[in-house]
């Protein structure tokens, strides 16, 4: 472990680990519904992808806490304000254009940010973000193909996916707000300071989106209040009904 | 099961051709996409590998039903892995069908309106997390029971298929029985859990095989043509007798009071299932078939825009593509 604040790296770790979960459960929610067999598959193995991060981040961040709880105690039995989460990831699915932007910008964040975080002063980190970095780099890929397919597709599509972009907009700027917990992160090599990726981020999805003839909006304003968990949107609480019901219901019960 | 109740198609082909085909079946030899095959031959396997692709991409809902309610985080992904595998072999399938000169989008057409049937199973409801224990247990285990034989069946690209999905389909049902044991061996309320759903999937279970043989007219000419292996009461018979145990050694009942060991002919006797729910069930009666194929309908409607989008895209690169050379 490195040597940094014990909260502010369980803090850390949460924001990780309460992303992939979020985002996974939000794409699991696609199973059987998309719009062809291959979309199936491909949602599912996204899905499955971003649950299996997820067992890594807030198994370690259980590692962290050392007060008995597992990467299962977390993510069922806590309440949404301790949820670390970016507001972008709990927003309800839309149509699948929707879905897949959003899976992009997340994409596009996750393969710039974990190549980072494998030089990690936390050894622990390093070797998660070894393996989730090839599958973001395999998820960016393929989203950002998609996103350029329906883009550049027929006017419908086209349109479809411009109001994806003009709505998730706003929650793109969270991703960037650095706090206090991230300057202690930085300070002892264990993160980037996630504003110091900002550039490399406009940059890429600025060429996927151009090549998808589709438009950034001319705004910088941001929704915050999830990765530090101070406001997260009405959505989370359903989302959270819905995934700890069987642990709520039935306290002490193993399955 | 996945493919029930499959009408072999007359066929008015020359007899000594037809002659011909038999023996090549008869001696085993696979019948392959380019070689000759009986209208009959053709249709009914288009029906069939056809019934059994709907019945994996069907069997989806019920099943999906249950991943956003996981009661853990590798429950979860087993699920999805296990969804994911369904999808895939409805992939494989419709690629064996279209080797017989049918499009996929043709088969889905004739799904999402009826014309065309998946398993009945696929119309009852998960209402339990043990459902999905059991829907591996039973449901999975019954498919492996007709699957297994069909990796034999005589078209070729159909019997590979076969192979490639009874591998994955064995995974399954064992993670079906891991949730029951831990449901089994659990609290009160995931006993009884377990047992609900054992209660509710039984009979519908040992309706996966079809009507008995006595009423099951299409079989003969089927299985002269080795695209079905064993009759519906062979392999039921096999279910129930590996069944049994396997329940016992959870503690669990199943829900049939005739259920007695026979000495004699070294099996279970067993009460049939209602027979007139099965017919109701086919008909479109069953508890979720409305809901079923208004999902799929939805999702093929709702998806219309990405299809094309995606189509137009290609289309566009295509034309960019010949233009550039």
């Amino acid at each position: 472990m490195a040597n940094v604040d014990k909260e502010m790296l369980t803090q850390f770790l949460l924001r990780m680990g309460d992303n992939t979960l979020i985002l996974g459960h939000r794409v699991s929610e696609w199973c059987g519904h998309a719009p062809v067999l291959e979309e199936d598959i491909a949602l599912a193995n996204t899905a499955l992808d971003l649950i299996g991060q997820t067992q890594l981040w807030l198994g370690y961040a259980a590692e962290v806490m050392d007060d008995g709880k597992t990467a299962d105690d977390i993510a069922f039995l806590r309440d949404a304000w301790d949820f670390r989460n970016l507001l972008l990831l709990e927003l309800p699915n839309g149509d699948f254009g929707q879905t897949l932007m959003r899976q992009f910008l997340f994409d596009a964040y996750q393969s710039i940010l974990l190549p980072r975080l494998m030089k990690s002063s936390d050894q622990a980190i390093a070797e998660i973000a070894e393996k989730a970095s090839k599958e973001a780099a395999y998820h960016v890929e393929r989203s950002a193909e998609t996103v350029v397919g329906l883009g550049d597709g027929t006017e419908e599509s086209h349109k479809r996916m411009q109001a994806a972009l003009d709505r998730l907009w706003p929650y793109v700027g969270e991703m960037f707000a650095s706090d206090d917990v991230d300057a202690a992160m930085a300070a002892a090599g264990v993160a980037p300071d996630p504003a110091s990726l900002r550039e490399e981020y406009d940059a890429l999805i600025g060429k996927v989106l151009s090549e998808a003839t589709l438009t950034i909006p001319d705004s910088d304003f941001a929704h915050k209040g999830g990765r530090n968990g101070k406001t997260h949107t009405e959505h989370l609480g359903h989302l959270l009904t819905q995934m700890q019901w069987l642990q709520r219901a039935y306290p002490g019960a193993t399955w | 099961m996945y493919a029930q109740m499959i009408k072999s198609e007359a066929t008015t082909d020359d007899p000594e051709k037809l002659k011909e085909f038999q023996a090549r079946i008869d001696d085993d030899i696979k019948v392959e996409p380019r070689d000759w095959m009986p209208e009959g031959y053709r249709k009914t396997l288009i029906r069939q590998i056809g019934q059994h692709a709907h019945s994996e991409i069907v069997g989806q809902l019920p099943e999906g039903n249950w991943i956003t309610r996981a009661p853990t985080l590798e429950r979860k992904m087993i699920l999805l892995a296990k969804v994911q595998d369904e999808a895939g072999h409805g992939l494989y399938l419709y690629a064996a069908a279209e080797t017989l000169g049918v499009s996929r989008d043709d088969l889905t057409e004739q799904l999402l309106s009826g014309k065309m049937k998946y398993s009945s199973i696929f119309n009852y409801a998960t209402l339990n997390w043990a459902d999905i224990g059991a829907v591996g247990w039973l449901v999975d285990g019954a498919a492996i029971m007709n699957q297994v034989p069909l990796q034999r069946t005589s078209y070729g690209p159909y019997s590979r298929a076969m192979i490639r999905i009874c591998k994955e389909e064995s995974f399954h049902q064992r993670q079906g029985y891991d949730i029951m044991m831990k449901m089994a061996q659990g609290t009160e309320a995931q006993k009884k859990m377990a047992q609900d759903a054992l209660n509710r999937l039984w009979y519908p279970s040992l309706m996966m095989f079809g009507p008995s043989d006595a009423d099951s007219v299409h079989s003969t000419q089927n299985m002269a043509w080795k695209i079905k292996m064993n009759t519906n009461d062979e392999l039921r018979q096999k279910f129930v007798d590996q069944t049994v145990p396997q329940a016992e050694y959870l503690g669990l009942t199943i829900p049939d009071e005739n259920l007695t060991w026979n000495e004699k002919k070294g099996g279970y006797d067993y009460s049939d299932p209602d027979w007139s729910e099965f017919f109701d069930v086919l008909k479109g009666n069953g508890p979720c078939n409305v809901d079923r194929l208004e999902a799929r309908n939805k999702a093929w409607d709702d998806g219309a825009w990405v299809r094309d989008g995606l189509m137009a895209h290609a289309e566009k690169k295509r034309a960019a593509k010949t233009a550039a050379e």
